[in-house]
């Protein structure tokens, strides 16, 4: 699993999705741990019945089909299909309309979806999912982009709620693409993926869903800001490494 | 209920692809890293060397590594220009032949070229002029780079009256694993003589790639093609006029590469994620509070629902 998990981390991102079903074709074995570890980006399906789409992952999954989480029915339809209980399914509901809201402001489209599910802790688990085309041809406001993606994933295990504070533990992974392409400058692309954990105690007073939005907020913010300097940041220094930009432009005239 | 997945057991000829394929995939100076993963997951030697022994010189050639020759005359580039057979590589240079061994990745011997492996006299001086002023260049303006040109058309040209075709590579490789961070910079330059309209066509195929893997997994890859063209003239002037146009374009390049990376923060990266919303304020969560927290928001943030 470790050399899989080394392979995952050297292969280019955009090669994600065929990566992961070779390993799972050579490691049939290690199917679940594959799936549990490796992030690959999302897809959607649309929920029929409200016309909105939906996230699929494994949170959502019962055998081959994913529960909608604005109509609360599986895709394919799946009698005795497992749903959370109503107070969850109440907290889930409200959580995905906000969410969507959020969603919104900052990303000018694409989709979301909210999964919540109690634990065995008397506390419960809660996954939030963003999903953008950011493409000239999806949803790309100002058309920069050949080719972009945005696929986020947050997991928060929100934990029984105690005399003061509840314990949230937020895992983010976010998958990015983005490919601008123009005559000037060629094909420019830079592809990512980042996973990082939050761990905070925080007052029930303001509810679950401020407490969960703020940290996701936070954690996403982080996480564009070290994708965007840290991360794209060195390799870009690794160009001027290979090449650094002159000072004094020496050209050689040839003689006429 | 769950539908039980089939383990169906995958051909050997499956096996060896997908083992290429991961090996083809590697990003530059991570081959020998991923091929160690590789080997251990495939968990047979027999088809992990097959696909090595497939994979390898084509990784090889498509990244032009450098390799130094086992005699310490300097540096080889395995390309495919100067590929004479399966593991025997020309430079041109020094006239010499260099035995590469693809998987382990090192010149394991030297010969001289052979005269029918050389260009003509004619073409030499061509190749020769433009090999001194690109060796000048690529010494000035990249740290580690390495060069070198080679005759693709026409080689046994013996006098003006036929088109020939030279290829100028220049290849530059940063490793550092110990720094989670490896990077290639290669140039192609492919160089037609046209002998009757007495002009040379220069056409440039630039590639850039990036990794670095600090609790993360992030690449760059750009590519860039260009065209330009100049006077059939006498050898050295030819050289001089072409290695202007070869720096000329790749410092444009670098420029818009620095620029692309400028434009990211505010504008490329908005695209897929603003950095706050229109409002300029974080978002306001404190405003969930109970059913009516959907119309609150609303309301505040001015949407119509």
């Amino acid at each position: 699993m470790e050399a899989a998990m080394g392979l995952m981390r050297r292969i280019p991102p955009k090669h994600t999705e065929t990566a992961l079903s070779a390993l799972l074709s050579l490691m049939p074995n290690h199917s679940s741990d594959l799936l549990s570890q490796v992030d690959q980006p999302l897809q959607v399906l649309c929920d029929v019945d409200c016309g909105k789409e939906f996230i699929l992952c494994e949170y959502n999954r019962d055998a081959d089909s994913y529960r909608s989480p604005w109509s609360n029915k599986y895709h394919p339809p799946l009698e005795d299909g497992s749903v959370p209980s109503s107070k969850m399914r109440k907290l889930e509901s409200e959580a995905n309309e906000i969410f969507a809201i959020y969603r919104d402001q900052y990303y000018e489209g694409g989709s979301s979806s909210v999964y919540m599910w109690e634990d065995e802790n008397e506390g419960f688990v809660a996954c939030f999912l963003i999903k953008k085309d950011g493409s000239k041809t999806g949803q790309g406001r100002r058309g920069y982009l050949e080719e972009g993606a945005w696929d986020a994933i947050h997991v928060i295990e929100v934990g029984p709620e105690e005399e003061e504070n509840t314990s949230y533990r937020l895992t983010s992974t976010v998958m990015l693409t983005l490919t601008t392409n123009n005559e000037a400058s060629g094909t420019f692309s830079l592809s990512g993926s980042i996973r990082r954990q939050m761990n905070m105690k925080l007052s029930f007073a303001d509810g679950h869903l401020c407490n969960m939005g703020r940290m996701i907020e936070e954690m996403e913010g982080k996480l564009r800001n070290s994708l965007d300097q840290v991360y794209f940041g060195k390799t870009r220094e690794m160009v001027c490494t290979l090449r650094p930009p002159s000072e004094v432009a020496q050209m050689r005239m040839p003689e006429s | 209920m769950a539908e039980e997945e089939e383990e169906s057991e995958l051909s050997d000829k499956q096996k060896v692809e997908i083992a290429k394929w991961f090996l083809l995939n590697s990003p530059p100076g991570e081959i020998q890293y991923v091929a160690k993963d590789v080997k251990l997951i495939l968990n047979d030697d027999g088809l992990f060397n097959e696909a090595a022994s497939e994979a390898f010189p084509l990784y090889n050639k498509s990244h032009f590594i450098v390799l130094p020759m086992s005699d310490r005359s300097g540096d080889v580039l395995v390309t495919s220009f100067g590929e004479l057979e399966d593991n025997a590589y020309l430079d041109p240079r020094t006239a010499q032949v260099a035995i590469v061994d693809h998987v382990k990745q090192v010149c394991t011997g030297v010969r001289p070229a052979q005269d029918e492996e050389l260009a003509t006299a004619y073409i030499e001086e061509f190749r020769f002029s433009l090999d001194a002023e690109i060796l000048k260049y690529v010494e000035d303006v990249y740290p580690k780079g390495v060069c070198s040109v080679y005759c693709v058309n026409g080689k046994d040209t013996e006098g003006p009256g036929s088109d020939f075709e030279l290829a100028v590579v220049i290849s530059a490789a940063r490793h550092s694993p110990q720094n989670f961070c490896n990077g290639s910079w290669c140039s192609v330059w492919n160089i037609v003589f046209k002998d009757e309209q007495q002009t040379v066509e220069v056409k440039g195929k630039l590639q850039v790639a990036a990794h670095y893997f600090e609790e993360g997994n992030v690449q760059l890859d750009a590519k860039h093609e260009c065209k330009d063209a100049t006077l059939f003239q006498a050898p050295e002037d030819c050289a001089l006029a072409l290695s202007s146009i070869i720096r000329h374009h790749e410092t444009e390049y670098l420029g818009s590469l620095e620029a692309s990376y400028l434009n990211l923060p505010d504008s490329t990266f908005k695209d897929l994620r603003r950095k706050l919303p229109v409002t300029r304020t974080l978002f306001p969560w404190h405003n969930t509070l109970q059913f009516s927290l959907t119309r609150d928001i609303s309301k505040e943030l001015g949407i119509g629902k």
